[in-house]
């Protein structure tokens, strides 16, 4: 689960963002939607640790993650919270399932090759398992991170746009794919974004102004 | 698994990979060459050097002397008459002279005349048979024994010259009585006889040189008293070493020069050309390393979102700065690696064709530990240097910023 209080964030003095606190239980969903310039991605980041607030809290699984250390915040990061980008990146010089395993490792040490394979079948991508990132398609490759981001049963999943590259179709099964996923694993499911159409996916919904 | 990604990244852009462990190979393996080439040349010069402090024979240059007595390279300067030879011999200042009298070869190899005290001079064992002790006995090299088949009771023909086309003295034939245990000197290259072997070899066929040679009326000693080639002296008087070498030509028509003087002038002149060579190996190092640097540098802007994604998935800055030492470091160590192996090879082939020159042969499976680990220190050190800037980048990667300018 994942709670935030009074968070206020600033890029120098002229840009300020100070952002509603929110909730999000274990398993339920929530869409954070805006328009641009509106601090979406900024909040992502702050939930996720790769930024710093000015002030407030983060709390995951009642951790504040802003009082961790450098090197234990990348520790939890990895731990806890999983990713899906609005762009898929990968290293581009692993195979698919060494990507997946690749996070699992940094995670929690070990290199789960089974457990990869079976995220990877789950998604339909089994077939898919040993090609390079960049021979899959843009919908395919969407897959493999959230893929990526579930490997190690996170407690929180944090999704940039995850639905705007992709077609209309794709983007209510990613979207679909996530909320159920999110739920299976019993994770938080945060989404950003500015894409109208799932709005009538997710029912807990916060728009930022 | 941060070694697996440095891995497949390394084979990733396998023309970045190339360039950068083709000039490491080429740097590495021009070092480790000149090195052991180096090292194997002046251990072959002072292990024959050994117990020799002068060497008397004809005027002319001490360098060509001293390579033709001492080390069968270069041809004599000239010869000197036995009996004034033999005065110095005789001296009570030299602990030990051995007589050295060239004519000819045999298949290239030279035959030497010369007295038993040649084998414990240079304390040499016989592995099989006895030393000469009639005329046209001979004992040879183990090489010579190894590479062209002689045993004892062998015999052969010499050609008279230092060339293997020589014209063939086909009167007298020498016998191989003994072949010498292996000793690393020259020696190995040599067939030993006595002195009137070779005397009288030359006796019959310098009848007809001789009429020649007695118009000109001052060569009349020629003939009449032996002549040598050399003497290796060694002394028992350190003062001597020194003094002989300018008594010796100012009283008489020989010369005594010093192989220890002699040879360090040499190293020092072919040193300066080493060192230059070497200069050079290490410049090619320093493009290597510019060329890992670049290579890295140039695919830091494509791999600034793989260095985010990883720091998201929970990589510390630390393991990412790992990982761009590590790919370095593989370059670097697979440059070492073949650099090492080709350079063996290299030095394999020159072997081969130095031994054919030169009689001499360089052992190419030789390590010399420390010099070569002190390079192999040297290729990892332009690895980090070369990856500092960029392992820098990677460790202090602003993960936010990158994402968003995605």
């Amino acid at each position: 689960m994942i709670l935030t209080r009074d968070l206020i964030f600033s890029y120098g003095a002229q840009q300020n963002f100070s952002f509603p606190n929110m909730e999000c239980a274990d398993g339920q969903a929530l869409l954070i939607t805006g328009n641009s310039g509106t601090g979406k991605t900024t909040l992502l980041h702050l939930l996720g640790g790769l930024l710093k607030p000015q002030s407030g809290e983060i709390l995951i699984n009642h951790q504040d993650i802003h009082k961790l250390a450098t090197s234990k915040l990348d520790e939890f990061r990895g731990k806890n919270i999983g990713m899906v980008l609005q762009k898929s990146f990968f290293i581009e010089s692993l195979s698919v399932l060494d990507n997946v395993v690749l996070n699992a490792w940094l995670g929690n040490g070990e290199r789960s090759k089974d457990k990869a394979m079976n995220l990877l079948e789950e998604l339909g991508l089994h077939t898919h398992a040993h090609k390079l990132p960049s021979q899959l398609s843009i919908g395919q490759q969407q897959r493999v991170s959230i893929a990526r981001a579930l490997i190690n049963n996170p407690s929180l999943i944090l999704a940039d746009e995850p639905t705007s590259s992709l077609d209309d179709d794709n983007a209510l099964t990613v979207a679909r794919l996530l909320k159920k996923l999110a739920s299976d694993y019993n994770s938080s499911l945060v989404i950003v974004t500015h894409d109208q159409r799932l709005k009538s996916e997710l029912n807990l919904q916060i728009t930022l102004s | 698994m941060i070694g697996k990604i440095a891995w497949k990244n390394t084979w990733f852009k396998p023309l970045n990979t190339f360039l950068s462990v083709v000039l490491l190979t080429a740097s590495v393996s021009i070092i480790s060459i000149l090195m052991l080439l180096q090292k194997q040349f002046e251990e072959k010069f002072s292990a024959s050097m050994d117990n020799i402090d002068l060497v008397l024979g004809a005027k002319g240059s001490p360098l060509q002397l001293v390579l033709s007595s001492v080390y069968q390279i270069d041809a004599p300067p000239g010869n000197i008459p036995y009996p004034e030879a033999e005065l110095w011999m005789k001296n009570p200042m030299v602990e030990s002279a051995v007589p050295l009298a060239y004519g000819d070869n045999y298949l290239g190899y030279k035959i030497v005349g010369t007295n038993d005290n040649y084998l414990s001079h240079f304390d040499l064992n016989i592995a099989e048979g006895i030393p000469f002790t009639k005329d046209f006995e001979v004992i040879v090299g183990a090489e010579i024994a190894a590479n062209i088949g002689l045993k004892i009771g062998s015999t052969f023909f010499g050609t008279h010259g230092d060339s293997e086309e020589g014209e063939v003295h086909d009167h007298h034939a020498y016998t191989v009585v003994g072949i010498l245990a292996p000793s690393g000197k020259v020696a190995d290259q040599l067939i030993l006889t006595n002195i009137a072997s070779v005397w009288h070899m030359h006796d019959h066929s310098s009848h007809e040189e001789a009429e020649t040679i007695h118009q000109e009326g001052e060569e009349k000693h020629l003939h009449e008293g032996k002549e040598i080639t050399a003497v290796l002296l060694k002394l028992k008087n350190n003062m001597a070493k020194i003094t002989w070498q300018r008594l010796v030509p100012q009283n008489t028509e020989m010369q005594a020069a010093s192989p220890i003087l002699e040879i360090n002038r040499l190293f020092s002149l072919f040193g300066v050309g080493i060192t230059a060579v070497k200069y050079l190996a290490f410049g090619i190092m320093l493009i290597s390393g510019i060329s890992i640097f670049v290579a890295l540098y140039n695919t830091l802007k494509e791999r600034k979102y793989e260095f985010a994604l990883l720091r998201i998935g929970g990589a510390s800055k630390l393991q990412l700065l790992w990982l761009v030492l590590f790919e370095s470091i593989i370059l670097c160590v697979s440059g070492f690696v073949f650099g090492i192996i080709f350079g063996r090879v290299g030095l394999y082939f020159l072997s081969v064709s130095a031994h054919q020159e030169f009689k001499m042969a360089f052992d190419p499976f030789e390590f010399l530990w420390k010099e070569e680990g002190l390079l192999f220190l040297a290729t990892i050190l332009v690895g980090v240097f070369a990856a500092v800037i960029p392992a820098w980048k990677a460790y202090s990667l602003n993960i936010s910023k990158t994402l968003s300018d995605a």
